[in-house]
C-alpha cells in the first residue's frame, strides 16, 4: 500500500517535469496562432482570442525564412555527414586498433569541445572573406565539421566498444582483409550507433548561431537561427512577434520529431560518450 | 597529458616474430591514417585562426580604415584589460555561470532522481526532457522573452506583477537570460547525473537503508560521493558551456543594461565595429579564461576526464 503511494508521488513529480518541459512549447504554439494586429495589449492573455493561420503564411511567403530553411537544411545535413565519416574512421581506430597518438587524438577532441567558438568568429569572418567563402555553405560546414567532431568522435567510439568484436576476428580468420572485415562485418553491426551519432551532430548544427550570424551576410547561406534574429514581420506596421514564433513552430518539428522517433538513442548516446567508457 | 603514455613502439623482433611485428606496424598505420583527418580537421580549423588571432591581436587594425594598419605589440591587451567593457562583460558573464550551473546542477540531480525512482512513465518524461535539450537556443530565448515582454507576455498577469519591465534593468534582465538557459540546459545535466546515479551499485543502496542511515545521510554519504566523477564531468562541461553563452543574451536584450557577455563582446568587436585589432585581443583572452577554468577543474578539482575521453 505504501509502495504504491509513493509511486503515485513519483508520478506526480515526473508530471511536473514534463510540464516544466513542455509548457513553452505550449505557449509558442499559442502565440503563433495569435493574430499580429491584435494580439498586443496591456493584459495580454495566454491563449489566443482568435485563432489564426495569418503568421504562417506571413512566414512561408517570406524568402528569408524559405531559404534559411533550405541554407539550414542543407548546411545540417551536408555538415552532420561529413562529420560522422570522419569520425567513424577516427572512433573505429580509436575503439580498436593500437596506435601511437591514440591518447593525443583523444585529448585534442576534448579540447576542441571546450574551444570557445567566439574567438575564432574575427579570424574566421577575415580568413573567408580571403578565401572568397564568406556567406556561402562551404564557410559554415567548415567550422560546424570541426566543432562536431568531438562529440561524434567520443559518441561513436563509446558504441564501437560494445560491438562483439570476435565476429570481426572470425571473418579475419576466414581471409577477409581488415578493410574487408570493417566493411562487410563491423559496419552493419555499428551503424545503430552512427545512427545516434549523426542525430546528436545534426542537433548541434540546426541549433548553431554564433557562427551563423559571423559568417554569413544574405540568404545565400543565412541559416534559420540567424534569420529569425533579423525578422521583420510582414510589414513594418506590425509587430514581428507573432511571425517568429510561426518560424519556430516550423523549426521545432524535425526536432520534436526526431525525439519522438530515437528518444531511446539519443538518451543512450548522450550519456555513454560522456560519463561511461 | 599528451605524451606521456604514448604505446612503446614494439620492440625489435626475432627473425620468427616478423609477421606478428608486421602485423602490429599494420596496426599502427591503419590507426594513424583513419585518425588523421578527424586529427588534421580539429587542429587546423582551430589552431590556424587562433594563431591568425594572437598575429592580428598585436595590430591597430580597423576593416574601415585598412591603411592606419600598424603593429602596436600588447597595446591592444592593454586598451582591454583597462576598459570597463571587458570588465562588465566578465562580471555578467561570471554572474550567468554560476548562477545558471548551480541551480541546473540541484534541479538537474532532482530530475535525475524522479527519473531513477519512478516507475510509471519513465520513458514518457525522458521524452520530454528531450525537447528543450533538442530545441533551438535562438527560439528558447524568443519563446521566454515574450513570455516576460511587458507587451505580449503572460508571465505578469499570472504572477500579478502589474506592469513591471522585466528587460528594464540589469538584475531582471539577467533573471530571464539565466531562467532560459536552466530551461534548456538542464535535461542534459539531469541526464548525465542519472547516468552517475544508475552505476551506483544497489547493495550500497541498501546496506545504508539496513544500517538505519537517515535519507539526508544517504544522500550525503553514499549517493553524492559515489556519484563524484558524473558530478565533476558535468559541472566542467556546463560551466565551461555557460561561459560561453551568446544566443540568449543577443536574443532577449541584444546587450542592454549591461548583459554583454564575454562572447557577445568578442563577436560586436570583430564581426559588427570589424575592430579585428582589439577584437582579437578580447577572442585569445576568452580563449585563457576558458584554458584557466579547464586547468582548474581538471588540476585544482582533480576531474576525472578519463571517463570522458575514453581511455
Amino acid at each position: 500500500m505504501a509502495s504504491r503511494r509513493s509511486a503515485n508521488w513519483w508520478t506526480l513529480w515526473g508530471l511536473l517535469i514534463l510540464l516544466w518541459a513542455l509548457f513553452p512549447l505550449l505557449w509558442m504554439v499559442s502565440l503563433s496562432f495569435k493574430d499580429p494586429g491584435t494580439f498586443r495589449g496591456s493584459t495580454p492573455q495566454f491563449f489566443p482570442e482568435e485563432w489564426t493561420w495569418k503568421n504562417y503564411d506571413t512566414v512561408f511567403s517570406d524568402s528569408l525564412f524559405t531559404s534559411a530553411l533550405r541554407n539550414s537544411a542543407g548546411i545540417a545535413l551536408i555538415a552532420t555527414g561529413l562529420s560522422v565519416i570522419v569520425a567513424m574512421f577516427a572512433a573505429y581506430a580509436i575503439a580498436r586498433l593500437d596506435f601511437p597518438g591514440k591518447r593525443l587524438i583523444l585529448t585534442v577532441a576534448l579540447a576542441i569541445a571546450m574551444f570557445p567558438q567566439a574567438a575564432l568568429v574575427g579570424p574566421l569572418f577575415n580568413m573567408w572573406r580571403g578565401l572568397g567563402i564568406y556567406d556561402t555553405w562551404i564557410g559554415l560546414i567548415i567550422p560546424y565539421l570541426t566543432f562536431a567532431l568531438p562529440l561524434s568522435i567520443w559518441t561513436m567510439s563509446a558504441f564501437f566498444r560494445q560491438i562483439p568484436w570476435e565476429m570481426e576476428q572470425a571473418a579475419q580468420v576466414d581471409g577477409a582483409t581488415a578493410w574487408q572485415a570493417f566493411r562487410k562485418v563491423i559496419v552493419p553491426l555499428a551503424a545503430p550507433g552512427v545512427f545516434t551519432t549523426a542525430i546528436l551532430t545534426f542537433f548541434f548544427c540546426w541549433n548553431e548561431f554564433l557562427l551563423a550570424i559571423s559568417l554569413t551576410s544574405t540568404d545565400k547561406a543565412r541559416t534559420v537561427p540567424a534569420a529569425l534574429s533579423f525578422f521583420t514581420g510582414a510589414s513594418q506596421f506590425e509587430s514581428p512577434i507573432t511571425a517568429i514564433m510561426a518560424a519556430s513552430v516550423v523549426v521545432t518539428i524535425p526536432i520534436v520529431i526526431l525525439v519522438l522517433a530515437f528518444q531511446r538513442r539519443i538518451v543512450a548516446g548522450l550519456t555513454t560518450g560522456a560519463v561511461k567508457g | 597529458m599528451t605524451a606521456t603514455v604514448e604505446t612503446a613502439p614494439p620492440p625489435v623482433e626475432a627473425p620468427q616474430k616478423a609477421k606478428y611485428s608486421e602485423r602490429t606496424q599494420h596496426e599502427r598505420r591503419l590507426g594513424l591514417l583513419l585518425s588523421a583527418p578527424a586529427f588534421i580537421v580539429m587542429v587546423v580549423i582551430t589552431a590556424y585562426p587562433l594563431a591568425y588571432a594572437v598575429v592580428m591581436s598585436t595590430y591597430r587594425y580597423r576593416l574601415t580604415d585598412p591603411e592606419g594598419k600598424e603593429f602596436v605589440g600588447l597595446a591592444n591587451y592593454l586598451t582591454v584589460l583597462t576598459d570597463p567593457i571587458w570588465w562588465g562583460a566578465f562580471g555578467t558573464t561570471a554572474i550567468i555561470t554560476l548562477f545558471s550551473v548551480a541551480i541546473e546542477l540541484v534541479l538537474g540531480f532532482a530530475f535525475a532522481w524522479v527519473m531513477y525512482r519512478i516507475i510509471r512513465g519513465r520513458g514518457f518524461i525522458r521524452t520530454g526532457i528531450l525537447i528543450p535539450y533538442g530545441i533551438i537556443t535562438v527560439v528558447s530565448a524568443y519563446i521566454w522573452r515574450y513570455a516576460f515582454q511587458l507587451d505580449s507576455g503572460f508571465v505578469n498577469q499570472w504572477f500579478g506583477l502589474g506592469d513591471f519591465n522585466w528587460f528594464g534593468q540589469r538584475w531582471s534582465s539577467l533573471f530571464v537570460i539565466t531562467f532560459s538557459e536552466i530551461w534548456k540546459t538542464t535535461p542534459f545535466i539531469s541526464l548525465l547525473l542519472l547516468a552517475g546515479l544508475v552505476q551506483i551499485p544497489g547493495e550500497l543502496m541498501e546496506a545504508a537503508v539496513v544500517d538505519g542511515a537517515t535519507p539526508s545521510q544517504r544522500l550525503w554519504k553514499v549517493i553524492l560521493p559515489n556519484m563524484k566523477a558524473a558530478i565533476m564531468v558535468a559541472l566542467l562541461f556546463r560551466t565551461l558551456d555557460a561561459w560561453r553563452i551568446f544566443d540568449n543574451p543577443f536574443i532577449m536584450t541584444a546587450g542592454a543594461n549591461d548583459t554583454e557577455t564575454l562572447s557577445f563582446l568578442a563577436y560586436r568587436q570583430n564581426v559588427t565595429l570589424v575592430n579585428l585589432g582589439a577584437g582579437s585581443a578580447v577572442s585569445v583572452l576568452l580563449f585563457f579564461t576558458v584554458v584557466i577554468i579547464a586547468f582548474v577543474f581538471i588540476k585544482g578539482f582533480k576531474t576525472d576526464l578519463s571517463q570522458v575521453r575514453g581511455d
